[in-house]
């Protein structure tokens, strides 16, 4: 009884203190990352949702998510009061079929499952894809990558640190199936970092 | 803002803005694809910038300063009212000045001044879709985009050069993005195809009617369709604007009398007035100035 109670005092608390505000400034910081890939951008606003979920994807979750987006969930969110958070807060439907979510979050640490088992929008509606929340331990850092494409003004370099080993090859996967294909959204802390499926990346040569 | 319920800050409910956001950060992420999305009422009719209004709606923050233009003026009807329809709903700051502005929402205009990186441009589309007119089933316009099957417009193109002996097409000049998809940028004038090319600012398109978000992120290829042997060309003026004497500008004409009396000025109020400020005078102005 306890630790149910537990459950649902986590699940009501840690929203946004003045929504209408806050989400604007956390989608003008995802707005201008999204079309300026590369580049990190302060949320300007946080929340706190339960454990194991980060302050700015929770923020990103209060966002965009609603009734209309299911929402994907890792296996350790899946177990944590992560659902009943997003349930009271945004209503957005947890499932547990990659393909029909809207949203993916993953936490710090977290196994980032291949990006094509996710929904990759059709050639008539590439817009139908999902959009990954993954949060990593820092958006600098780790091993370089050169970014190129729209948004990009020549080339810029990334360095997030904590995605899986694979990640280049699984982005190149991404990016070869242009205009179809998913796009991420990089957490760490409070910052964001965007590559939305335009984005080229090679690793840096030094 | 404390006094403004803030429940429905810049007129839309919290839903509705989600819904619009979520469509412009797709948009964004695929260049010049036409994102669908759930078109609301607005206050005004269709054909008034209903579209724009909802992309500012959703973007517009208490920190923003927005400058709305109507063919390149901030005082005429289109403008002035969703100038002031944002100031009524968010109690926005607003502005004439080019770069003092974060978010310009245009109605068939690119300002002269080359916008920066902390602007957004937001344009009112009649129309989104470029092959609409050589095309009128969805079904297929979408099937089109699907295949990357631009034929139909060139052979448009071609028609134009066949019957007028140039591309006639002077505006809503179809551009290519990214190389991928084709785009109408809007009924500007073709004058401010190159300005969308590599820009600064990210530029985001809404269509009210037609239910269509789409955007071109900054630093992004933006191609007007053109052949080898007839490459694309923008218009020029043989006389400066008369008021300020700008050169390389788009000039509109404005009808002085009956007898065939006429000047042309720059379309854009502010950058004219901005020169007339520093001391540049047109040869009207300085006639007038010589009179007086």
């Amino acid at each position: 009884m306890g630790a149910h109670t537990e459950i649902h005092a986590s699940a009501y608390a840690g929203a946004f203190t003045d929504p209408v505000f806050q989400s604007q400034s956390v989608f003008r910081a995802l707005m201008d990352a999204m079309a300026r890939p590369g580049t990190i951008m302060p949320l300007g606003a946080s929340v706190t949702p339960p454990a194991p979920l980060g302050a700015g994807a929770g923020a990103i979750a209060l966002t965009l998510c609603d009734d209309g987006t299911p929402v994907w969930l890792t296996n350790t969110l899946v177990q944590s009061s992560v659902p009943a958070w997003l349930s009271f807060h945004t209503s957005a439907p947890v499932t547990d079929i990659k393909p029909d979510a809207r949203f993916v979050f993953i936490e710090a640490g977290g196994i980032v499952p291949g990006f094509d088992q996710f929904a990759l929008g059709t050639q008539e509606y590439p817009d139908r894809s999902s959009t990954l929340v993954i949060e990593i331990a820092a958006l600098t850092g780790g091993p370089e990558f050169v970014a190129a494409g729209p948004g990009i003004k020549d080339e810029a370099v990334i360095s997030p640190k904590g995605l899986p080993d694979i990640f280049l090859t699984l982005w190149t996967e991404n990016r070869a199936l242009f205009p179809r294909g998913v796009d991420l959204i990089l957490v760490a802390g409070t910052d964001v970092l965007c590559l939305p499926r335009t984005t080229k990346l090679r690793r840096r040569e030094v | 803002m404390t006094d403004l319920a803030t429940y429905n800050f810049a007129y839309l409910d919290e839903q509705t803005k989600r819904m619009i956001r979520r469509a412009i950060l797709k948009a964004i992420s695929i260049p010049g694809y036409q994102v669908p999305f759930a078109s609301r009422e607005m206050p005004m009719p269709y054909g008034w910038g209903t579209g724009g209004v909802q992309v500012t709606a959703a973007i517009l923050g208490p920190k923003d300063v927005l400058k709305v233009i109507d063919q390149g003026a901030d005082d005429t009807t289109n403008a002035v009212s969703i100038r002031a329809f944002f100031q009524k709903v968010a109690n926005v700051a607003v502005t004439t000045k080019t770069r003092e502005a974060t978010i310009i929402q245009t109605r068939h205009r690119i300002p002269e001044e080359a916008l920066t990186a902390g602007q957004t441009l937001v344009y009112q589309v009649p129309i989104p879709e470029p092959l609409r007119f050589l095309e009128p089933r969805e079904t297929e316009t979408r099937k089109m985009h699907a295949l990357e099957e631009y034929g139909l417009m060139h052979v448009k193109l071609y028609e134009d050069i066949a019957r007028n002996g140039h591309i006639a097409t002077t505006y809503a000049y179809p551009v290519k993005v990214e190389g991928r998809y084709v785009m109408d940028p809007s009924p500007t004038p073709k004058f401010d195809n190159p300005k969308m090319h590599m820009s600064e600012a990210l530029q985001l398109f809404g269509a009210g009617r037609e239910k269509r978000i789409y955007a071109v992120p900054p630093y992004t290829d933006v191609v007007s369709l053109d052949f080898e042997d007839h490459p694309f060309e923008i218009q020029h003026f043989d006389k400066p604007c008369a008021l300020c004497g700008a050169e390389q500008v788009y000039l509109d004409e404005v009808v002085l009398d009956d007898k065939g009396g006429r000047m042309f000025v720059c379309s854009d109020t502010d950058h004219c007035e901005d020169r007339r400020e520093h001391g540049h005078a047109g040869h009207l102005l300085a006639q007038q100035e010589a009179a007086e």
